[in-house]
């Protein structure tokens, strides 16, 4: 298939069409919502499917001699990537150093809903990929935060200037480390990888099934989230800051490439790998800064990861990836 | 019906630091508190809601808490400490109670 008919093949997806109706309603002002609570559910739903399935999936395999080459990758561009990304928002834009360190945090951690994506598109392609790239999502989560961290306070000429309570960063590590979404993610992977094909018989139809159905409603509501964020909080951003969210995942994207050339993935493993580092998070990082960095804008950081990121990332990102990892694994 | 006049301490936090507020109040050994959702708002930092988020990172909650007047700086101090750098409010007001010895 050519990079246009997977774009093509992408954007006509149930997948897409429902974010595109959640997007088109709430800019058009719509009554239609999502419940917290329900919203809430299929993030957990979410996390809980996608981890089991990974974990089921290594039982399966067993585990490949490349994983921890794989994973010491995926930390490293978790790692690098703010720093790329502080220094381009400090060179185009005028944002604030704590601004642009919450900002980069978000570009070098992950989107769970991005990976869920491309997963979806790859079964679609007959594309097969490595079922431990759950777990390397996972622990691509935090290290980003941290280079962040690292960055601000640097910048900031010391640990503590501010007013308020000092931070310890050892709880800190603990609460972020700790997140809801992480430790789902995780648990439930590592709950796949202990019960196997035992365990996916025993939920098959809650986390098989229904899975495609699930994420659909759920990009529906992140199509509301995400025009409710165009909305609200695009003015609060300049053309260089929106040119930022569209080019960076490209230049993540680039890196994690190099990166895969030396890994031996698949080449679904390589485009997972490759949507990892080009996604950003809007979910563990937003709540990670508003503790580690309370200072920075969330209209600034949510809008552009969710706001733009995540619609050029899912309509025209994810067919390219995969045509990138075809590309240099085919 | 004889009432005693305590001070209501109400605390508004952004939803990621709630658990700080909660251990530092356990640490003051407050006697009691209340934590109570909260839908939707606007502040200095703009508006929200509690359904248009994806993780909790922009919700808000409320802890509401009833001291005796003599404790109020002891425990507002150390909780402004936390608040101050987050998005928040804190309020102290009076409030009349019918069991005094419960603050």
């Amino acid at each position: 298939m050519s990079g246009f008919d997977l774009a093509i093949a992408n954007l006509l997806s149930p997948m897409v069409l429902f974010f595109a109706l959640g997007l088109g309603a709430s800019l058009a002002r719509s009554d239609l919502s999502v419940p917290e609570a329900v919203a809430k559910f299929l993030a957990l739903y979410l996390m809980m499917a996608i981890g089991f399935k990974g974990g089921v999936a290594v039982a399966r395999s067993g585990i490949d001699a490349r994983l921890l080459g794989v994973m010491l990758a995926g930390i490293l561009l978790s790692a690098v990537i703010p720093l790329i990304g502080f220094t381009l928002l400090r060179l185009s834009t005028r944002l604030s150093v704590v601004d642009a360190a919450a900002v980069s945090a978000h570009y070098g951690s992950i989107s769970i809903v991005t990976f869920v994506a491309a997963t979806q598109t790859l079964i679609t392609l007959d594309l097969p990929f490595e079922g431990y790239l759950v777990a390397v999502a996972a622990v691509m989560e935090t290290p980003a935060i941290l280079t962040a961290l690292v960055l601000a306070r640097r910048a900031a000429g010391g640990p503590e200037r501010r007013q308020g309570e000092p931070q310890d960063f050892g709880s800190l590590i603990r609460e972020i480390g700790l997140n809801g979404s992480v430790v789902m993610l995780l648990g439930s992977f590592v709950i796949g990888w202990i019960t196997g094909d035992r365990g996916m018989k025993a939920v098959e139809p809650f986390v098989g099934q229904l899975f495609f159905g699930m994420i659909c409603l759920f990009l529906l509501d992140m199509g509301l989230i995400a025009g409710r964020g165009m909305r609200e909080g695009l003015k609060a951003l300049s053309w260089p800051a929106i040119a930022f969210g569209l080019y960076m995942p490209l230049i993540s994207a680039a890196l994690a490439a190099l990166a895969c050339l030396a890994l031996g993935l698949s080449a679904g493993g390589t485009a997972l790998m490759i949507t990892l580092a080009a996604s950003a998070s809007y979910i563990a990082v937003p709540a990670a800064m508003r503790l580690a960095l309370p200072e920075a804008k969330p209209s600034i950081y949510l809008t552009l990861s969710l706001g733009v990121t995540f619609p050029f990332n899912l309509a025209l990102g994810i067919p390219f990836y995969v045509w990138l990892a075809t590309l240099i694994k085919g | 019906m004889q009432t005693f006049t305590k001070k209501r301490i109400a605390i508004v936090i952004e939803q990621p630091a709630l658990n700080r507020v909660l251990e530092k109040l356990d640490q003051l050994a407050v006697t009691g508190y209340t934590v109570y959702p909260v839908i939707a708002g606007r502040g200095r930092e703009g508006s929200w809601r509690a359904d248009g988020m994806v993780s909790d990172a922009g919700r808000m909650v409320s802890v509401v808490c009833v001291c005796d007047p003599a404790k109020v700086d002891t425990i507002v101090e150390p909780i402004f400490k936390i608040v101050s750098r987050q998005v928040g409010i804190i309020t102290i007001s009076d409030c009349e109670v019918i069991r005094p010895d419960h603050f």
